[in-house]
């Protein structure tokens, strides 16, 4: 930038007949490249919980309990399987949606309020989809990996009998960004950062985890209870529920 | 003569409503290739308002506005590759590093890293952050953010620059190096865009501007122009204690052109500020403090509305 010349040096060259081209076509792919350079910045963090997370869940809900329930239900296992068995895939399909929260809750809350960066962004050729569309592609990345490390941890911990356990890997995926569309529009619509994220994470996720058939088939509750499992949102019923279909497809060909 | 072509903004009876509030009222104004032209005005003028029709982002509530020859109705993101923005508060990234900022912005309108490398260490060098470049953004102060969000407006190589006050929150050496590469953007022939409410700030950098209060256009014109056509050429200003003021401007009266009596201090304007001192302090009237100036904008202000652009 010292001389004059390089004001109108290169970029031009760069554009098509319309500066706006490229970025119509590709703006949705910039927006990720962006989020994950984002997350590039906590990586540590995210490689350790990644890894953690479904050691220690593992250990404590499939070592742990599940010799317990093992001992104690016989040949019948919990709905057919071993305890690990039973919960491992709920447990891989709840890591995909506390990525997606992650990812969809305060950091777009932040683009919006804090840094205000989807300002920035909209004064560039980008547009409010392309920014949402954006951001979930960055989300299924991040939730891949996730899920990928947390399926090894299962296969290494026996909780996978067959090759088509990896089923729940996709369906992770596709309940995590389903879920995740959600949280960005709550996101979204929050004028102010008053405990929401708490509050749904407590009262709404943490339900979810616990009462949707991730721990216990369902039909263990009473039955005025159930409604605790129809309701969890249907998205994560439908997800943590997937598990289920996962395993007998999985068991069935066994 | 110019020839059309060289009018890069065009706006006609511009006019932008938020409900029941009209915040730019019908204003008309035209800025020319390579110039620096001004938006002055005080806190809630319709600046920021402006500005965002201007950048595209903002639909206009009726008149006529083209930038680049386009209708931003229509070419919204087309004109919107052609323009830098500084917005009035920053909106960089925090979490990634200076030169990242860069990168990823550039990105946003679909050059290739190719030329993002160079071309991002070429303009952090422009606003002196080379030290600062792989500094996370957190880090940087208020005039470092302010100069890297400059860098960034102009990693598409625009043809207009907006700049939505520049320098507001920055002490007074972070806006001279603000203002020295903002010069530097100008003599390489950028188009700049500037709002301010800073009388200065206008007068150093912009060639034209236009005076804005309540989302109307008060005046056109040249600072210079401006100052000879709504000002004198020199002003007198006397402070006597707050208490005093109002009572001793009945002395004064015969004194300059005009009389502005603030509650801080009076102003008399006059073309022969010295001599007309003197004569005050001949008549026995001992202000507190005396100053002679020059007129500035802040005096076209304050005729043309009765206030200053700071309150
Ligand atoms: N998004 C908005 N919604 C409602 N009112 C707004 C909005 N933006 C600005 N205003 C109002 O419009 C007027 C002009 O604001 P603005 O353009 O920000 O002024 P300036 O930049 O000159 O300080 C103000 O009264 C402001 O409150
Ligand atoms: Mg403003």
């Amino acid at each position: 930038m010292s001389g004059q010349a390089s004001v109108h040096a290169g970029a031009s060259a760069y554009f098509g007949q319309r500066r706006s081209a490229k970025s119509i076509a590709f703006g949705t792919w910039y927006v990720t490249e962006h989020r994950l350079r984002t997350m590039r910045a906590y990586l540590s963090s995210i490689v350790t919980v990644s890894v953690f997370n479904p050691v220690i869940y593992l250990f404590a809900l499939g070592v742990g309990i599940g010799s317990y329930i093992d001992a104690n239900s016989g040949a019948q296992g919990v709905e057919g399987v071993r305890y690990l068995i039973f919960v491992g895939p709920a447990l891989l399909v709840s890591a995909a949606l506390t990525t997606a929260f992650e990812e969809c809750s305060y950091p777009v809350m932040g683009g919006f309020k804090w840094t205000r960066e989807f300002w920035a962004m909209n004064a560039a050729p980008i547009n409010g989809r392309q920014v949402v569309n954006g951001i979930l592609l960055a989300t299924g990345f991040r939730i891949v990996f996730t899920v990928s490390v947390f399926w090894c941890c299962l296969a290494a911990f026996g909780a996978s009998p067959s090759g088509y356990g990896i089923l729940a890997i996709p369906a992770a995926i596709l309940s995590g960004l389903a879920f995740g569309t959600v949280i960005m529009a709550v996101a979204s619509r929050l004028e102010e950062d008053d405990g929401w994220f708490p509050i749904i994470n407590r009262l709404i996720i943490t339900p979810m985890f616990l009462f949707s058939g991730t721990f216990f088939p369902l039909d263990q509750l009473p039955i005025w209870l159930r409604w605790l499992g129809w309701i969890s949102p249907p998205l994560a019923r439908h997800a943590i529920g997937t598990r289920s279909r996962v395993r007998y497809v999985g068991t069935a060909l066994a | 003569m110019e020839k059309p072509i060289d009018i890069v903004i065009h706006a006609r009876g511009l006019t932008k409503d938020f409900g029941q509030l009209r915040a730019v009222d019908s204003v008309d104004f035209e800025v020319r290739k390579g110039e620096a032209f001004g938006l002055l005005g005080p806190n809630g003028a319709g600046k920021s308002t402006t500005m965002r029709m201007i950048a595209s982002v903002s639909k206009r509530t009726g008149g006529e506005l083209s930038i680049l020859g386009l209708d931003p109705n229509e070419y919204g993101p087309d004109i919107r590759g052609h323009l830098g923005v500084v917005p009035q508060q920053d909106n960089l990234d925090l979490e990634i590093k200076v030169r990242e900022n860069l990168i990823v912005y550039g990105r946003y309108f679909g050059l290739p890293m190719k030329f993002l490398r160079p071309k991002a260490d070429e303009l952090i060098e422009f606003v002196q952050l080379t030290e600062k470049a792989k500094a996370k953004v957190d880090t940087l102060s208020g005039g470092m953010k302010r100069r890297l969000t400059i860098a960034r407006a102009l990693i598409n190589e625009p043809d207009i620059l907006l700049l939505d006050e520049p320098t507001t929150g920055l002490d007074p050496q972070a806006r001279h190096v603000l203002w020295d590469r903002l010069f530097r953007l100008k003599e390489s022939g950028v188009t700049l865009v500037i709002t301010t409410h800073y009388m200065d700030e206008a007068e150093q950098l912009c060639d034209r501007l236009i005076v804005m209060d309540k989302g109307r256009i008060m005046a056109a014109g040249t600072p210079a122009s401006l100052i000879q056509e709504f000002s004198s050429r020199e002003v007198v200003e006397l402070r006597f204690g707050s208490d005093k003021n109002a009572r001793l401007a009945e002395q004064l009266r015969g004194f300059g052109e005009r009389i502005e009596v603030l509650p801080d201090r009076i102003l008399i304007y006059t073309d022969t500020g010295e001599e007309d001192l003197a004569r005050i302090v001949e008549r026995g009237l001992r202000p507190v403090t005396s100053l002679v100036r020059r007129s500035s904008l802040e005096d076209v202000f304050l005729r043309l509305t009765g206030r200053s652009l700071i309150e």
